[in-house]
This record gives structure tokens, sequence and C-alpha cells, in this order.
């Protein structure tokens, strides 16, 4: 009556063939997997955090993207990578980035070299400037924007119909 | 605002109303659209909103490459920071000095074009002519002012008058959004409004419906 059933034996059956084991790496150091992951998973772990609980005071620079939820007093600079401050975040910096997202408060001028969003709990006060913004209904701003045209990159040999299609896209980007 | 008045009264039919978000109308605007005809002729003017933050408004000064600024001035004169005591006990004023030392803080002859909506019928009495002036000191000569008045009817207890934040659609017709339950302070009579501006190169005023006068002003 109790007896269980075979299919929900969770080892595996002695006669069912095993695949082949993977053959060990001649080094015994570690050699970490690597995994195909969703495009999503590995933006993620390459993010920086730092947390709603850390003070930062002082010059705050890296070469990856980085979430912020909790107060800096100084500069932020990224350079090529993105910055999204939290809803906990509170910035009193200027901040300079490629896409800079704003959930938080931010105190300083923002340059977003691509993009700068407020999100709808943003309250800035500061200038902005970037090539293209996006300010959600119920940010607070009070400072300027100055939207900055996207730098049209001149290629020598190019040939004659394309050298004057390239900035009509850039335009249109914008 | 006037034209709130219908949908205050409770036209449930109408879709804007029935959402539970804040009442929204739209309206043509000739005096809006003689600002925005100064300020089309070039590109790349400061331009000055002192409404709240409308990212509609924003949007629509970028786009035509101008650098667009925002301060919510009426947000900041009401906040209750600028209080001080006043002389009789249990009263408070407003700090004019203090609200100067912090807002609006931008160099003389700064801006071309200002919007200032309807910010004068609501902003604090002790407010009104240091802010204008100020607004007069950080536009250039030459600079556009836009501004709307109520008339004396929107005064009136039965006129439902309410607080809007403005929305720019395009070079002639805004949408206006129930904004928060600021109180209309006064109304000015057109002298008064010539009195305000007065210095000014030339003002034009525009009788819009619903208790409301628009202002061009050419600094």
């Amino acid at each position: 009556m109790w007896k269980s059933r075979n299919d929900e034996k969770p080892t595996v059956s002695p006669t069912i063939p095993q695949p082949p084991a993977p053959v060990a790496p001649a080094s015994t150091t570690y050699q970490p997997r690597t995994l195909e992951t969703p495009k999503m998973e590995s933006y993620r772990a390459d993010v920086a955090h730092i947390g709603k609980s850390v003070i930062i005071k002082g010059e705050l620079s890296g070469s990856e993207d980085l979430y912020l939820d909790g107060e800096v007093e100084g500069n932020i600079d990224l350079h090529d990578h993105n910055l999204v401050i939290g809803p906990n975040g509170k910035v009193r910096a200027n901040v300079s980035a490629r896409e800079v997202i704003v959930h938080g408060k931010v105190d300083g001028n923002i340059v977003g070299v691509d993009k700068v969003e407020l999100k709808k709990s943003a309250v800035l006060s500061g200038d902005i400037s970037t090539q293209r913004i996006v300010i959600e209904d119920g940010a607070f701003f009070k400072g300027g924007i100055d939207i900055r045209k996207a730098e049209v990159k001149t290629t020598p040999a190019a040939p004659p119909f394309s050298s004057s299609s390239s900035p009509t896209l850039l335009d249109e980007d914008n | 605002m006037g034209f709130f008045r219908n949908l205050i009264g409770g036209d449930d039919d109408s879709p804007r109303a029935s959402a539970g978000k804040p009442l929204r109308v739209e309206r043509y605007s000739t005096g809006f659209e003689q600002f925005t005809h100064a300020i089309r002729e070039s590109e790349g003017l400061s331009v000055l909103d002192l409404g709240p933050t409308s990212p509609a408004n924003l949007e629509y000064i970028t786009g035509l490459g101008h650098r667009a600024t925002n301060e919510d001035v009426l947000s900041a004169a009401c906040s209750g920071r600028y209080l001080m005591p006043g002389e009789e006990e249990g009263t408070t004023i407003v700090d004019v000095s203090r609200f100067l030392a912090t807002e609006l803080q931008y160099a003389d002859e700064s801006f071309d074009a200002v919007m200032l909506w309807d910010l004068c019928d609501y902003l604090p009495e002790p407010l009104v002519k240091p802010v204008i002036e100020r607004v007069r000191r950080i536009t250039r000569p030459h600079g556009v002012l836009l501004a709307f008045f109520h008339s004396r009817e929107a005064a009136s207890p039965d006129a439902e008058t309410c607080y809007c934040r403005y929305h720019i659609r395009n070079h002639r017709l805004l949408e206006l959004e129930q904004g928060k339950p600021y109180p209309l302070q006064r109304t000015f009579q057109n002298r008064h409004v010539e009195n305000l501006f007065r210095g000014y190169a030339s003002i034009k005023f525009f009788l819009g419906k619903e208790n409301i006068r628009e202002v061009v002003l050419l600094r």
C-alpha cells in the first residue's frame, strides 16, 4: 500500500547507462564553468551594487555599470558605463556616465553621454547634459537641460551615397 | 481655473475625469502661439519654465533646439521653508530675502524667454514684486515672457478656480492638468499688470476664454 512508485525515486537506476563523464583537465587548478546564461542575467552579474546603508564621501569612479542605492557626496565618474540611482539613493555630486537613470534624489549636475532618464520618483536639482532625455511625469526637476547633438563619425573611405545618409540616421536617433 | 468648472462639477462622462487621475483639458492659446512664434525663429535660446516640472514642456523646448531650464517657483514659495515668525505673536511671514537668496539664482540676462504661466496669481503677496523684478533681471533685453492672469470673475466663489499645470502639446495647444490645491491669491486688472511689468518694451493682452487673460511681454 505505501510502497513508493519507482518513478518517484530521485536516484538514478544503476541499470540506466550513464553519459560519459567529462574529461578532467590536465591541470588541477580550479576552472570556473562557463555557462550559457541569458543576456539579462549576465548584465546583472556585471553591475556593481551599492546598498542603501552605504555612505560614500569622496570620488567614486569605475569601469563597470553601477546600481547605487546609498548616499554619495563628492563626484561620480563611470566613463562609458551606466549608472542607476535607486529609489533610496541620495547623491550630492556631479555625475558622469554613459547612461544615467535616476529613481532617487540628486543634487548636482548630470552628464549622460548617451541618455539621462528621470523616473517619476526622481528629484533632481542640477543641470543635465546629454544626447537624449526621458522624464517621467511626476519627476521633480530644477535646473537646465542641454541636449548635445551626437558626434557624426566621418569615415574617410565611405562611398558617396552613405556619407549623405548617415547624418540623417543620427538625427532620427535624437 | 475655470476650464475645470464643468469637470469638477461632476461631469462623470468625461473620460479624463473618471480615471481617478488628475483632470486634464486641452485648449488653444493665442498668447502661447505668439510666444512660440518668437522662440521658433532661432535655435539655441535659453528658455525658463517657472511652472511645475512638465516632461512635455521640456521635450518641446529642447526639441526646438533650445536650452530648457525648469524651476517650480510656486512650489518653493508654498513649501513653508521660507516662513519666519511675524511681528504679531502666532503669525508667520515670508522671508523674501532668504527666498531670493535660494530661488531663481541665475546670472543677469540669462534667458531669452520665460514662461511664467499664472504664477503671479498664486504667489504669496510679499513675493510678487520681488519675483517679477528678479525675472526681469535674468531676462535678456528683447527677451519674451508669457504670463496668464485670471480675470475678476475667476475669483468669485462659484468659479471653481483651481491651480493648473500647463503642458505644451504643440505650438498653440496647451493641456491643463489640475495641480496642487494652491489658493488663488488675487486677480490683477490690466492696469495692475502694466504696473507690474513697467519698463518692458511691449505688452500684449489676449483675452482668452474662461476668465483668463494671456499676456505676452517683450523685455
